[in-house]
């Protein structure tokens, strides 16, 4: 569905993602993920067209879209949420998600289709009994099931969440993940989950990829992720450094 | 719905007495004037609302008033085809310059000084090709005595109030229902949040680009009008830095996040110029200008609704900065 063919990104000297390729299926759910700064949100940021590919290239259903400007990435099928949720604050908490589902997808619904649509999604992420309500009642979690909300309304084919956990209590953790499980399989969106704690994450995802500083280094199941000598190292650090002669291709 | 139909119901028979009880010319001068420069402000408001703030929306007056003036009096072309030609310029320059400034996301301050630069350059280009424009002396459109309602001047002020009227009424129309639209539900959303706008699926250059140009033709049929009614058109009157200011004064001072915010300030603004006149004559000349310079500090700091916003959020007990009634 997503094909990510030698991706960097280069910001002036600072290589923020350097060669990465990786391919995303139809239907699953991918965990990308690494430690602060390894270039999670960037790809994103790219894939998204939030930023302009430096090299590679992206191919969505067969499509080329490096470099294409956000809106249209959207309306292509590609929605997205944001680390830090970045909700309208002058609007509704409906009137968010209407705005969503009214020029997300193209051709353009009806404001009545529109505000349809938007009620449904705010069921589906449990916020319909404070619809008409400004954001500022909600917390940290009504802030990110909102981001969820406003990606879900542009009806994507894919969906880049990205830390959809960022800031969340134990409990809530659960639901979240519970939801993006959801969100998969009753409207079949394929998901690319950016996360940079593991334990959630590892109990829905189907496959991971492993980002450290901009590079790809591991790529395949949850299982075989935490057994993985390099991945283990990138993220408890060289306190395992006995491990790390038994990993000849190191990338640092 | 119904509150509209019941506010237009009151303007003409608010209209219809004034007519019929015969109002002083004087009176009926100001009014005229208050109208105009209100749909003026309303139409910079369609934008200013947004936060962008646009300092240059003289330059689209002086392009109606001239405009319109220009192609009567060299080429003999009637105010009637002249007006839309001349919104059409308008719409074109803020095309010129709302494009780039949009794409490229300039904003804020500097979408202000690069509107602010595009009246200075319209109104020196005015003043510069004094062959054709009079210059800074100005210039009166050719008189059509015989019949001049076919060349749109208003020698009667009552036909004048009615066409100033009729305008506003046009404008106060275009507001609410572009508020009710979801391009303002696009404009309040990427007024501070761009990214996550063009996220959605929002092109928020087009979105921004289809508002400034309607902004732009309502300015420039206003500034037309005025020209009109006037018979004497000035670049520093009609066109230029100092008019991009007075609107600016007057939308903020009556409130421009109202439908009729822009209106009440134009009025008062207008009411405070022609009163310093009357007081001091020629003695005080300029200090229109300081007592605007003032106020403007003042209502930025202390009321930012403005006089109609702050006292329709009192009445209604809400702060909406999205007014979508009529009022």
């Amino acid at each position: 569905m997503l094909k990510i063919t030698g991706l960097s990104k280069h910001f002036g000297s600072f290589v923020a993602v350097n060669q990465v390729s990786f391919e995303v299926e139809q239907g699953e759910i991918l965990g990308l993920i690494g430690p602060n700064g390894s270039g999670k949100s960037t790809i994103f940021n790219v894939v998204a067209g939030l930023y302009k590919p430096t090299a590679g290239s992206i191919l969505f259903q067969g499509k080329e879209i490096g470099g294409l400007p956000a809106h249209q990435i959207c309306h292509l099928g590609i929605g997205r949420t944001f680390q830090i949720p970045r909700p309208f604050s002058k609007l509704s908490i409906l009137e968010n998600v209407v705005a969503a589902a009214f020029f997300g997808s193209s051709p353009r619904p009806g404001a009545k289709a529109a505000r349809d649509r938007a009620l449904e999604v705010l069921s589906l992420v449990g916020l319909d009994s404070v619809a008409d309500d400004s954001i500022d009642v909600l917390g940290a979690a009504g802030l990110k099931k909102l981001e969820l909300a406003k990606a879900l309304a542009t009806q994507p084919k894919l969906l880049l969440a990205d830390e959809p956990l960022g800031g969340l209590d134990a409990e809530e953790m659960v639901q979240a993940a519970d939801l993006l499980a959801r969100i998969r399989e009753e409207m079949g969106i394929t998901i690319v989950w950016v996360e940079h704690i593991m334990g959630v994450l590892m109990r829905v995802v189907d496959r991971v990829v492993v980002l450290d500083h901009g590079e790809k280094i591991f790529e395949g199941s949850p299982a075989a992720c935490v057994q993985d000598p390099q991945v283990t190292e990138c993220y408890l650090g060289h306190a395992h450094g006995a491990r790390r002669e038994a990993v000849p291709t190191a990338s640092h | 719905m119904k509150r509209n139909l019941l506010f237009l119901l009151g303007v003409v028979v608010i209209t219809a007495v004034l007519l019929l009880i015969g109002v002083p010319v004087y009176t009926m001068h100001i009014l005229v004037q208050v109208l105009l420069w209100g749909a003026i402000c309303s139409g910079w408001t369609l934008l200013g609302r947004f936060g962008i703030t646009s300092m240059g929306h003289g330059a689209f007056v002086g392009i109606g008033a001239y405009g319109v003036v220009l192609l009567w009096n060299h080429l003999g072309i009637t105010p009637w085809l002249g007006v839309p030609i001349a919104a059409a310029a308008a719409m074109l320059l803020a095309f010129a310059v709302g494009y780039p400034c949009f794409k490229l996301r300039v904003v804020g301050r500097n979408f202000s000084l690069v509107t602010m630069a595009m009246a200075v350059v319209v109104q020196l280009t005015i003043i510069a090709a004094r062959d054709v424009t009079g210059g800074s002396l100005g210039l009166t459109p050719k008189a059509q005595t015989s019949a001049p309602l076919l060349a749109l001047q208003f020698p009667n002020k009552n036909v004048a109030f009615l066409f100033a009227l009729g305008f506003w009424l046009v404008v106060l129309w275009v507001m609410t229902r572009l508020n009710a639209s979801m391009t303002s539900l696009s404009l309040a959303a990427s007024a501070e949040q761009e990214d996550a706008a063009e996220a959605i699926g929002i092109n928020v250059a087009r979105e921004k680009l289809k508002v400034l140009l309607l902004s732009a033709a309502v300015t420039a049929v206003g500034g037309a009008l005025l020209g009109q009614y006037l018979m004497y058109i000035n670049p520093e009157t009609l066109s230029g830095s100092p008019v991009s200011l007075q609107i600016l004064y007057a939308s903020i001072a009556g409130g421009m996040y109202t439908v009729l915010g822009p209106t009440i300030g134009s009025g008062l603004t207008l009411a405070l110029t022609e009163s310093l006149r009357v007081l001091f004559g020629t003695r005080f000349i300029g200090a229109a200008n300081t007592i605007y310079g003032l106020m403007l500090i003042l209502f930025v700091i202390f009321m930012p609704q403005g006089i109609w916003g702050t006292i329709l959020s009192k009445l209604q007990g809400r702060t909406s900065r999205r007014a979508r009634s009529l009022l």
